[in-house]
């Protein structure tokens, strides 16, 4: 019996999370594809997840206070120079 | 640095946890850089010893019995609260713009608000991009562990996030 369009919907979003992050096997990423192209809803609400999982990864970007990173590079060098007793190495500007 | 640096705060929720995490990783790192295999992924490498040094370390000293589930939430969740097809395409740009009136803040305290295994599963995937099996890897569970927490943690997440903005006022009404 052929899905009805529900179906077809519901089926697709039930492997949303899976395309999007490109882990299906390819007959069913290209069966997938093929109903969002001629979809609207399913298409506006995958490109809604797509969205906003860039603005998830946007939003969580972190720079690294001067101070952490002198810390990190005074730890290392340290750790060089009593393993090795050697020269340390230099901090990079 | 600077995006494991991210990823330590995120997982530790304070900075100076994510500082003493940090440099833990990195003098790991570089004590054990002669198992690192060439041509293997550096970055996945790097991200593993992070989490694996979070997991032991600092699951061991959590002041608090952590939340250890989440709420079931339903798919699309965020974007039938925003409107859905009708915001959509009422200007192309409509939810971008909802999206976009996320700050920094709203994000990280609605990932933050997770609890800790859906919150490293969400981060690993959506912010730094990893892959399901790479997380299997860093986080010693199994493929399929790794796709049910994901799943359900990105739904919890648009449930805290919708909360926190409407909280704001952001994401009250559709016009």
């Amino acid at each position: 019996m052929p899905f009805s369009d529900h179906e077809r919907c519901a089926d697709a979003v039930g492997w949303l999370y899976q395309f999007l992050d490109g882990q299906l096997d390819e007959v069913r990423a290209t069966d997938i594809q093929r109903h969002l192209d001629e979809c609207l809803p399913c298409l506006e609400a995958f490109d809604f997840e797509a969205e906003l999982r860039q603005v998830v990864a946007r939003r969580c970007r972190e720079g690294v206070p001067e101070t952490v990173r002198l810390r990190i590079i005074g730890a290392i060098q340290a750790e060089y120079r009593s393993v090795d007793g050697m020269e340390g190495m230099s901090p990079s500007h | 640095m600077g995006s494991l640096y991210g990823a330590a705060l995120r997982m530790t929720r304070n900075p100076a946890d994510a500082e003493d995490l940090l440099q833990e990783t990195y003098l790991k790192a570089y004590r054990s850089f002669d198992t690192f295999q060439e041509g293997t992924n550096l970055k996945a490498w790097l991200y593993r010893i992070l989490t694996n040094t979070f997991i032991n370390s600092y699951r061991a000293k959590k002041r608090r019995p952590e939340q250890t589930d989440v709420d079931d939430v339903e798919d699309l969740y965020l974007y039938h609260r925003l409107g859905g097809l009708e915001a959509a395409t009422a200007g192309r740009s409509a939810e971008e713009t909802v999206l976009e009136r996320f700050t920094d803040e709203d994000v990280k305290t609605a990932l933050e608000a997770l609890p800790e295994q859906f919150r490293l599963a969400v981060l690993l995937a959506d912010v730094e991009g990893f892959s399901y099996k790479e997380i299997a890897e860093m986080t010693d569970v199994p493929i399929g562990t790794v796709m049910s927490r994901l799943h359900r943690g990105r739904r919890a997440l648009q449930k805290a996030l919708f909360d926190f903005g409407m909280e704001r006022g952001l994401t009250g009404g559709r016009g």
